[in-house]
């Protein structure tokens, strides 16, 4: 995949309830698919449809090693796309920052043409 | 303390910033539609000046902006055409910069609201695609890799 096809992807799997909260769950550790399943109303075979579109977006992957076959957050894919916000955000808080500062000015001072009349 | 800045994700083609100002609204719009005042904020990077700044604020009147990088010799430049011009609460206009990096042209949005001699501003860019618009931020992506996990909060909070 490009950049921007992961991204697409990675957006594409963030745009849901239950799979933010899927990965919020298996940020503060692994879980295998029952126990992910248990806090949501849902069964085993829905929850596994969300994990998948999470696994092929790259966001958490499955451990082979154990029995129970957990998922685990996967942190690169998400930086990525904390990445790409984070630039945009940094962008329009400089920008912005500066539209303080210049609107705290224009403030503080009465407008030039007004002095010149006393 | 800045105020804070929010991001959201409206639709698969939009971004939406919305930002507040300590400061009533009427000075707020002057700050985004007379070239005098935004010449002096609407900067960039340090170094970069905006030698061309040319607005007919109207509806179907024209825009213009170009910045430079003299230390450098670089330039950019980017033009609309004004399509709402509703003083001092809405401004709406299309976009696109010369070197077409948003991939087609952009339509703008621009909500002021005051209250309380506060104004809060909401702009939505609208892109022409999705990839458009995945595209238009991703420059510094391997930069903000080393964010990692203690951005996860604000990451979710922020698409939530």
């Amino acid at each position: 995949m490009t950049p921007d096809e992961r991204l697409d992807a990675t957006f594409a799997a963030l745009a849901d309830p239950t799979r933010r909260a899927i990965l919020a769950r298996l940020a503060v550790g692994e879980a295998s698919v029952a126990e992910l399943a248990l806090p949501f109303d849902m069964s085993q075979p829905a929850i596994s449809k969300h994990l998948k579109v999470l696994e092929r977006a790259g966001l958490i992957s499955t451990q082979q090693d154990a029995q129970r076959r957990p998922r685990k957050i996967e942190g690169a894919r998400l930086a990525e796309a904390v990445g790409w916000l984070e630039e945009y955000r940094q962008v329009w808080e400089r920008r912005y920052s500066a539209l303080d500062d210049l609107l705290g000015q224009l403030q503080a001072k009465p407008p030039r043409s007004k002095r010149k009349r006393h | 303390m800045a105020n804070k800045l929010e991001i959201t994700l409206p639709s698969d083609r939009e971004i939406c910033i919305t930002r507040s100002f300590d400061s009533p609204r009427r000075l707020v719009w002057d700050c985004h539609t007379k070239p005098e005042l935004i010449r002096r904020w609407m900067l960039g990077p340090p170094g970069w000046e905006m030698p061309v700044c040319e607005i007919d604020l109207r509806v179907g009147g024209k825009y213009r902006y170009e910045w430079e990088d003299r230390s450098r010799g670089k330039t950019m430049g980017m033009g609309g055409v004004f399509t709402e011009v509703t003083a001092p609460a809405r401004l709406a206009a299309r976009e696109r910069f010369d070197d077409d990096w948003t991939g087609g042209e952009t339509q703008v949005s621009q909500i002021f609201t005051e209250t309380a001699g506060i104004t809060t501003l909401t702009l939505t860019i609208l892109y022409a695609s999705r990839q458009a618009r995945d595209g238009a931020a991703a420059t510094g992506m391997t930069d903000g890799m080393e964010h990692g996990y203690r951005r996860l909060d604000d990451v979710l909070a922020t698409l939530a």
